[in-house]
């Protein structure tokens, strides 16, 4: 009944993780002009989509080894151990915020910008702001990603026991929840007003397919994405997203976008994966497996060795980035917003990720190794990233 | 395999050249609205950036023939400046002397709703009394950074956006929209981009004509016209700033309103 699970990696996951995040570093950094080299900028979705979608490979790949081998109960425990990680990191950067917010609150002064000085005065009441941001419903800008994670994991444990023993349905309840939150307007609560910027009952979407795939679904899906029409199909659709998006940037080619195109595409919604998103990284994915099998030699020369050593500590890496786009708009903001400092800025950030994916590397490495009452640990199991 | 790979390696000299094309391509369309036969380039101007959408202004261009033009500005915060000379620099009178200047024997006249904080929705519950204050033919509305600081619902924005248009026209207003300021140094603790794009939106389906204040502003930060990263409780910068906002939103409201035999080409839809 269970299907088996395959026991090697796919390095192919570490380095599209590993390049998703630094993309996100770069779109993190307000008003960087090093990120326009990023994908957002030529299609419909962004690396958001690929974190997500590999997070959810990487879960069930983990997590259904464990509940093949220790069962449901010890799973899920597990499962549940590594939201609670995620919550305490997302909190930890929130505090960082804080600090960021509290220190320029106090050197900012404009008469242009009264109005948007305004958005500092929540440190004056901290009573409220702090207690909604443990409560996950303030989320400053750009630390949406985490929450979202939190909630999936939650009731991830059910799912992936379900997707073990019946792909098919699982993916199908997904996609039903994934429709019913559009017919009925469903999301989570936000504070001061509004709803959660990524709504986690869309957006479970591609995670779920994430888990899907790592769980045989992508053998299955195999001859098809590697079908000549299908490929073509995904050149063609990105083609299309490519031509629509330019004309966000030459509103001259805005004429050539015929009415009832543009009429029926707008808005292309983030907050709940609209599926032309999906279609567009679900292209990007084809396009990339057909162009990288996963035996290709050069996954493990040390050209892709950054991505990949960063794309393998995802939560670390991740909330490294975060907190260094903070630094980097500090850097802007307090020191100078020439083009020069943010190539510099960007490029240091991304080197900073690196070192420190070696640094937890190496660390792992010598932990594993090193002598001690500790047994030595599965491969596959707690040495595994999510 | 090298032959796919040189696929990739073709992306990031597509993505350069996307970088070089806004400079080959604007001239060449000539789509933007056609600049009047030598301007003096001032600070204000911000070559090669596209910083509105123009559609055709019914009510103004009317209010123009009979020489009696009344503009009303319904804004926020960011619509005021403070001291007591304020309201005279700020970009609603600026806007008043710039349309003076250039519509001789016009008699123009500039009222102002402009309370800070406030989000679209609030504005629009007293704009029908705004509206019935002034009969202006044209509303200014200056909205959104309010709605971005408190995370309004995307849908409820937008709603309010088209209410607001719905008012206005109801009672013979033509309405332009302008949309938050680039702020950089609160860029990280505002998220304006759905905003901004929820705005831009409703104006074209709406056939709204958006002042692009947030590109047209990033534009100066990008060219050294104005340094908005700045730190000072002084508001000759921000007089300077009000003072071209004013200026170039004239030069919106006049295109906008020109007769058909002078109308340039805008887009796809040109001007009728």
């Amino acid at each position: 009944m269970i299907a088996p699970l395959p026991t090697e990696r796919d390095l192919r996951l570490d380095l599209f993780r590993g390049l998703a995040l630094w993309l996100i570093f770069l779109d993190h950094i307000p008003s960087n002009l090093v990120s326009w080299v990023t994908i957002r900028n030529y299609g419909f979705s962004d690396a958001t989509e690929i974190f997500v979608f590999i997070s959810g490979y990487t879960a069930a790949f983990v997590y259904g080894r464990a509940m093949q081998i220790t069962g449901f109960i010890v799973a899920t425990a597990r499962v549940l151990k590594r939201a609670w990680q995620i919550y305490v990191a997302h909190v930890f950067l929130f505090a960082i915020y804080l600090a960021e917010i509290s220190y320029i609150s106090h050197s900012f002064e404009n008469p242009l910008y009264s109005e948007e000085m305004g958005v500092l005065n929540f440190i004056q009441n901290p009573d409220v702001t702090i207690i909604q941001a443990l409560l996950l419903k303030f989320k400053p800008v750009n630390m949406d990603v985490l929450p979202l994670y939190i909630v999936l994991l939650l009731w991830f444990a059910p799912i992936l026991w379900l997707l073990l023993r019946s792909p098919t349905l699982g993916l199908l309840i997904s996609v039903a929840i994934y429709t019913t939150s559009w017919m009925f307007d469903i999301n989570l609560p936000a504070y001061p007003s509004g709803d959660w910027a990524f709504n986690p009952f869309a957006w479970q979407l591609l995670f779920v397919f994430g888990a899907w795939c790592a769980l045989g679904g992508a053998k299955r899906l195999g001859r098809w994405i590697k079908s000549k029409v299908v490929i073509g199909l995904a050149f063609a659709y990105l083609a299309f997203c490519f031509s629509i998006a330019m004309s966000w940037y030459f509103p001259a080619l805005g004429a050539y976008v015929p009415e009832f195109i543009s009429g029926s595409i707008y808005p292309i919604d983030k907050t709940n994966l609209d599926v032309l998103r999906m279609l567009h990284f679900l292209s990007l994915a084809v396009i990339t497996v057909w162009l990288v099998p996963q035996d290709w030699p050069a996954l493990k020369s040390p050209i892709f060795w950054p991505a990949i050593v960063c794309g393998r500590h995802s939560l670390e890496i991740f909330c490294l980035g975060v907190f260094l786009s903070f630094a980097g708009h500090f850097v802007f903001t307090e020191v100078s917003n020439r083009v020069f400092m943010h190539v510099l800025v960007s490029a240091a950030g991304i080197a900073i990720m690196v070192g420190a994916g070696a640094l937890i590397s190496w660390y792992r490495r010598v932990e594993r190794q090193g002598p001690g009452p500790r047994p030595p640990v599965k491969p596959g199991l707690a040495g595994s990233e999510v | 395999m090298t032959g796919r790979f040189s696929i990739l390696l073709a992306l990031p000299v597509l993505a350069v050249l996307g970088q070089l094309l806004p400079g080959l391509s604007a001239p060449a369309v000539a789509q933007t609205p056609a600049v009047p036969a030598t301007p003096p380039l001032t600070e204000c101007d911000a070559p090669g950036h596209h910083t509105e959408i123009a559609f055709p202004l019914a009510q103004t261009t009317k209010a123009i023939a009979a020489k009696k033009l009344s503009v009303l500005v319904l804004g926020a915060g960011s619509s005021q400046l403070p001291g007591a000379a304020g309201a005279k620099s700020a970009y609603p009178g600026r806007l008043q002397a710039a349309l003076a200047a250039k519509l001789p024997g016009v008699e123009v006249t500039v009222a102002t709703d402009i309370k800070p904080a406030r989000t679209a929705a609030d504005m629009v519950k007293t704009m029908r009394q705004s509206l019935a204050d002034s009969k202006p033919s044209l509303m200014i509305w200056q909205t959104a950074t309010y709605d971005a600081m408190q995370s309004v619902d995307a849908d409820q924005f937008n709603q309010a956006l088209a209410k607001g248009i719905k008012i206005a026209r109801s009672v013979g207003s033509d309405v332009i929209f302008l949309n938050p300021q680039y702020s950089p140094r609160t860029e990280s603790m505002i998220a304006l981009t759905s905003y901004l794009e929820s705005m831009r939106w409703v104006a074209m389906q709406h056939e709204v004509p958006l002042f692009d204040r947030f590109n047209l502003m990033k534009a100066w930060s990008d060219l050294g016209t104005f340094d908005l990263y700045s730190a000072t409780k002084k508001v000759d910068m921000a007089e300077r700033v009000h003072n071209c906002l004013g200026r170039l939103l004239a030069d919106l409201v006049l295109e906008s309103s020109k007769a058909p035999s002078s109308a340039t080409e805008s887009g796809d839809k040109p001007a009728q």
